[in-house]
Parts: structure tokens; C-alpha cells; sequence
């Protein structure tokens, strides 16, 4: 059994909102999981479940090999950063740490030195004896993060903490986040609605929609191999282009061009999914792009553009190629980088 | 520093309402420096007169009543026992009845609030045959006890804390909860500091109601020992004087005058309180 095993876990809402439904997990010690999805699709539900803090309608959650279930939060030893910080606003910085030690019986000496460790180690030293409406954005979130760290618990779960700071600042936490996590080595859940923080943190990655695992891999598993129409679309910026199209005899057609040999028995309706990344300008290309619009992001550019059909299609490459508006290029496939899905289903076929 | 027209008529409204409450004081307080006699011939006075420490000391330690053994300092006395008790049990039993209704999400938490709150239509003086027959089966007529007890629960204050515990983020609960607080820590650590203003503000209004009762001690007391000073202050305006004695109007002021005090005290001591409270937004 790995250290945080998750069996089967329903959550349904006393209103009848089923916002988990039969989910398995299991979290090695000291990995980083991170669940990503759309809002509304169950993450935070999931996370506070194991944290405590909603009843588990149905399934099992065992952590360091102990059924929690019926285990009050307090005695969970799980440490939990809330999207708004959840600071205590009469306490000043240092007793906001000392608070969970102090009712874990700790004596003062000890609670002092632990304060003092995750306060140098969050560089917020200086601001032990601040309320936290004295301090700012970034400040209040390395608080959070101390009150977590400060009492050294079994797992660290984070409710989308970054997404109240701005862009800048987001960067720089996620960052630190993800270098603290490594120092400490306590087994993380975090939750997140975007895609790009949930790539660069995650050692694994649970990509969640309407309360149920899509697919759980590593971030690159998930970004080469996206198993579900749903996850394609999901991971990866900017989006996948999606065209549609019709296989028979191993043979697709799609909007205004065939690919062939194409690796699956399936037949009928089907999804093209196409990175921007993975298209490069050739002659008598598959592709026809009329373009619109040319975002010079430096290294990147991206090309917005039409294909014959008025179809929207996205194409990114190298920021050295001056690409005018108005041009039509023709583009070809890389190496075979096409992923097909079932239409009705939207699962991957190919 | 230019001065706008508007700023000169709201200070003037302000003045105006200043003078309005402070000048009826000063003339009691005025006449309670005089003789009786002076005042009964010249009217009220505004200005201090000679018999300031004579009418206080007569006040305080003339010893009256039927016993001819009760004096005003013993109802003073008793009053502030009175309202003390009132007011802290008031504070501290709304404040735990409405964290029960807030944060105990049991089936009937809706019902009993507005159980709570009706009451607000039946005062005491609407209940107090049932009350005092109570009081009276618990054998404690004539005591603290059966003077403060029937006044504890308070509608109002149970509902202006439940408002302000619902205004409080759940997030606070939920972290203070995974950093191991109990029911019993989260009120006192979290709560109770955290409507400090609230306590103030409601210790305040409910010292001023126990203060001023005067049907229920009435009722409840027939030992003098246990009277208390708005009693007192019935007594004193209907004393009666046989032959040649005149009324004792300078003394009279100078027991309204000190009638004034206790409540005074505890708004100028909780003021600080109520007021930093409200500059200092902590949520
Ligand atoms: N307390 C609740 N009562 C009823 N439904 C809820 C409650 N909390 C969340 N939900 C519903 O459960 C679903 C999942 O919510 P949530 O886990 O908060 O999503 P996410 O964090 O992924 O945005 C949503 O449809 C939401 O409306
Ligand atoms: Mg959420």
C-alpha cells in the first residue's frame, strides 16, 4: 500500500451533486500530485476529503497505512494552504505558526525554534510580530506556507494557493513552491486550475473533469500520450487544433486532406487533434493556413489562422521566421504527431 | 485649512445636540451644590454653589428606609452587582448560544434561532407573574441570584452574534481545525478575540438595561438590603415630610448625579476597546 491510497471515493453533496465519483489514487511518500481541471470538476472536493473537511460518501482513504475516514481533521496531521490563505487575523505572523503546535502540547522552547526555522527558511523573519493585514500578497502566502511547514506534517495539500497574486508573482511562488517541496520532502497534493502550473510542479499529474481521473502520468506522458479528447484539449498551451474527420480502411479524411496507414482498427467519426507545436512549413504540404494574426512572443511566434474550410487553427513556430499576415503557408506534420479520438466517445484511438 | 459652509452647519447641528445633552446634566449638577433652599426659592441653578461635599456625603451615608438602615451607596452598590451580572451572562451566554446555532449545523438550528428570537416579543415585564412565581418556588426572593438570573438570556444579542459569526469565513474554521483547535479552542482563541468590539459594544447596552430595570427588582426584593437605585430613586421624590420639613430637592440632584456614574464608568472603560475595534479592521 503507498502512503496516501485513495479507494473508490464518491462524494455526493447533501443537495445530490455528485462531485466525485468512484476515484483511485495512490500518492508515494514525498511525490508531488497535483490535480488539475476545470472548475467545478471536483478537485477541491477531492482534496478536502483528505484533509477532513468533507465526508467521504462512499470509499476508502488510508493514509500511512491507516484507514482516515472517520478520523477527525485536527488528528489527521495533514497541513492544508487555502486560496485565500485563511490567515488567523488577530494573531500576529509568529503565533499564526505556533498556533497548531501550541495545541499539539509542544513546549515553548521547541515551538520558538520551529517558528524561527520556517520562518528563516520563507524568508519572513522580519515579520513575526505583523498582523496579516499588514503585509502583502506574496507575504501572506509564505505565511500559509509556514503555518503548513512549521508543523511538519505527513502531507502538505494546497487548494489552488497562487491563484490570488498576480502574474509576476505567481511565477516566482510557483517556483519556490515546487524548490521548498523538494528541500522538505513532504508528500504534496496540489490543486490547480491551470494547466501550466500543474506541468511545471507536478511530479505526477491527475487531470480531473466532472468528478472522475481522466488520466494520471507523469506531465510529459500526459502531454505526448493524452489518453482522452478531453485531456488534449486540456493540457497543453495553446490549445490543440481539433478538426473533424471520418476513418475507414486505416485511412482518415479529414478537412480537405487524407492521411493513410493510420495505426488502429477503428471506423467512423473521429477527432483530429493537432499541436501548433508539432507543424512545420513545407511544399505541397496537408495543410492550407491563411493567416490571420501573428503573436511574436521572441522565442515563439503563433500563428492564428484559416484553413480552406474556415476552420480556426493554431500554428507556433520558431520566432526567428518572419511570417506576414495575409501569407498562406502550407504545413506538414511532424513525425506522425497526430492523436485521433473517437467522436462520441472521445477516446484516443490511434 | 478652508472651511465649507456644510462643515459649519454640521458642526453647528452637532454643538446644538451637544448642548442639548449636556446642559440638563450641569444643571443637576449645578443645583446639587446649593441648599434646598436656595433652590426651592431661586429655581435651578447654573452655577457651582457651596453645599457640594454636605449634599454628596448626606446622600451616600444618610442611612433611610423603613429599617433606617439602607443608604443610597448600598443601592449604588447593588445596582452595579446587578448590572454586572446581567450584562457579562447576557455577553457570555448569547455569545456561546449563537456559536452553537452557527457552527453546530444540527436540524434544529433554524427553529430554535427563531424560538430565541420571538421571545423579543414577551419582555420581562410581559412574563413577570411566571417569573417571579418561578423565582419565587427556587426560594430566591431577595437575593443576586433571583435579582440577575431571569434577565440572562437576551434575543438580541444571541442574533447580532450570530450575524457576525456568519460574516467569518468558513476557510478560518477548516484551518483552524487542521491545526488541532476543538470546539472549545476555536471559540476561545478565535471567536471570542475576534468580536472583541461586539462584546464591548453588547456589555455596554446590556449594563445600561440592568442598570436602569425597575419593575423586577421591585418586585423581587422586599428586603431593603437588596434595593436598588432606580428603586431609590422613586422613593427619594416621593419621600414624605411631616410639619415643617421641605423637600430635599439639592439632594435629590446630587442622587441623580451619582445615579449617572456607574454606567458612565463602563462606557469611558470599554470605549477604547470598541472604538480601536472599529478603526481596526481585521478581517
Ligand atoms: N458544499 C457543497 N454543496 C453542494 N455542492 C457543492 C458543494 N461544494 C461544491 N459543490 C459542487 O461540487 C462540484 C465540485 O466542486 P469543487 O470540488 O469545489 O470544484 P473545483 O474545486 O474543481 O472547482 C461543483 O459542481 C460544485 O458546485
Ligand atoms: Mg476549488
Amino acid at each position: 500500500m503507498s502512503f496516501l491510497d485513495l479507494k473508490n471515493v464518491t462524494k455526493i453533496y447533501p443537495n445530490g451533486t455528485k462531485a466525485v465519483h468512484e476515484t483511485s489514487l495512490s500518492i508515494d511518500e514525498g511525490e508531488f500530485m497535483v490535480f488539475v481541471g476545470p472548475s467545478g470538476c471536483g478537485k477541491s472536493t477531492l482534496l478536502r476529503m483528505v484533509a477532513g473537511l468533507e465526508d467521504i460518501t462512499e470509499g476508502d482513504i488510508n493514509l500511512d497505512g491507516k484507514l482516515i475516514n472517520e478520523v477527525d481533521p485536527s488528528e489527521r496531521d495533514v497541513a492544508m494552504v487555502f486560496q485565500n490563505y485563511a490567515l488567523y487575523p488577530h494573531m500576529n505572523v509568529y503565533n499564526n505558526l505556533a498556533y497548531g503546535l501550541k495545541n499539539r502540547g509542544i513546549d515553548k522552547e521547541t515551538i520558538e525554534q520551529k517558528v524561527n526555522d520556517a520562518a528563516k527558511l520563507l524568508q519572513i523573519s522580519d515579520y513575526l510580530q505583523r498582523k496579516p493585514s499588514m503585509l502583502s500578497g506574496g507575504q501572506r502566502q509564505r505565511v500559509a506556507m509556514g503555518r503548513a511547514i512549521v508543523r511538519n506534517p505527513k502531507i502538505f495539500l494546497f487548494d489552488e494557493p497562487l491563484s490570488n497574486l498576480d502574474a509576476k508573482l505567481r511565477i516566482q511562488m510557483r517556483l519556490e513552491i515546487k524548490k521548498l517541496q523538494q528541500k522538505v520532502g513532504v508528500t504534496s497534493i496540489f490543486v490547480t486550475h491551470d494547466q501550466v502550473e500543474a506541468m511545471t510542479l507536478a511530479d505526477r499529474l491527475a487531470v480531473i473533469n466532472n468528478g472522475i481521473i481522466e488520466q494520471l502520468g507523469t506531465p510529459i506522458e500526459i502531454y505526448d500520450n493524452p489518453k482522452s479528447l478531453f485531456v488534449a484539449g486540456f493540457i497543453g498551451s495553446p490549445q490543440m487544433n481539433f478538426l473533424d474527420g471520418n476513418l475507414k480502411n486505416k485511412i482518415l479524411s479529414a478537412e480537405g486532406f487524407e492521411i493513410k496507414d493510420i495505426n488502429t482498427d477503428f471506423e467512423g467519426e473521429v477527432t483530429l487533434g493537432i499541436r501548433p507545436e508539432h507543424l512545420s512549413q513545407t511544399e505541397n504540404g496537408l495543410i492550407n493556413l491563411n493567416v490571420d494574426l501573428v503573436e511574436q512572443l521572441g522565442s515563439d511566434n503563433l500563428v492564428y489562422g484559416q484553413l480552406k474550410n474556415k476552420k480556426d487553427f493554431c500554428y507556433r513556430c520558431p520566432g526567428n521566421q518572419t511570417i506576414e499576415k495575409g501569407s498562406n503557408l502550407s504545413l506538414n506534420i511532424e513525425n506522425n504527431k497526430y492523436y485521433i479520438f473517437d467522436k462520441s466517445t472521445g477516446k484516443r484511438v490511434n | 485649512m478652508k472651511i465649507k459652509p456644510l462643515q459649519i452647519i454640521a458642526h453647528i447641528i452637532l454643538i446644538l445636540g451637544v448642548l442639548l445633552m449636556v446642559v440638563p446634566i450641569w444643571i443637576s449638577f449645578a443645583s446639587s451644590s446649593h441648599d434646598s433652599v436656595t433652590i426651592l426659592t431661586e429655581g435651578m441653578k447654573f452655577h457651582i454653589g457651596d453645599q457640594l461635599a454636605r449634599n454628596y456625603n448626606e446622600v451616600l451615608n444618610e442611612k433611610g428606609g423603613w429599617s433606617e438602615e439602607v443608604t443610597a451607596a448600598k443601592m449604588f452598590i447593588n445596582s452595579f452587582i446587578m448590572a454586572l451580572g446581567i450584562a457579562t451572562l447576557k455577553v457570555v451566554i448569547s455569545a456561546m448560544s449563537a456559536y452553537a446555532l452557527v457552527y453546530y449545523r444540527f436540524k434544529l438550528a433554524v427553529p430554535i434561532f427563531w424560538l430565541i428570537f420571538i421571545t423579543l416579543l414577551v419582555p420581562l415585564e410581559v412574563r413577570i407573574f411566571p417569573s417571579y412565581k418561578i423565582v419565587s418556588d427556587l426560594g430566591l426572593t431577595n437575593s443576586y441570584t433571583g435579582l440577575i438570573l431571569p434577565l440572562v438570556a437576551s434575543a438580541t444579542a444571541t442574533f447580532f452574534f450570530r450575524q457576525f459569526y456568519k460574516t467569518i469565513p468558513d476557510e478560518l474554521l477548516e484551518s483552524a481545525k487542521l491545526d488541532g483547535a476543538n470546539a472549545w479552542s476555536f471559540f476561545i482563541d478565535f471567536l471570542v478575540p475576534l468580536s472583541k468590539t461586539m462584546i464591548a459594544a453588547m456589555f455596554i447596552f446590556m449594563f445600561v438595561y440592568g442598570y436602569s430595570q425597575y419593575l423586577w427588582p421591585l418586585i423581587m426584593t422586599t428586603a431593603e438590603e437588596y434595593w436598588t437605585v432606580v428603586m431609590g430613586m422613586k422613593i427619594i421624590y416621593t419621600e414624605s415630610y411631616e410639619g415643617v420639613a421641605l423637600p430635599r430637592t439639592a439632594e435629590r440632584f446630587a442622587y441623580i448625579i451619582l445615579s449617572m456614574i456607574p454606567p458612565v464608568l463602563v462606557v469611558v472603560f470599554l470605549q477604547k476597546w470598541f472604538i480601536k475595534g472599529l478603526i481596526q479592521t481585521e478581517k
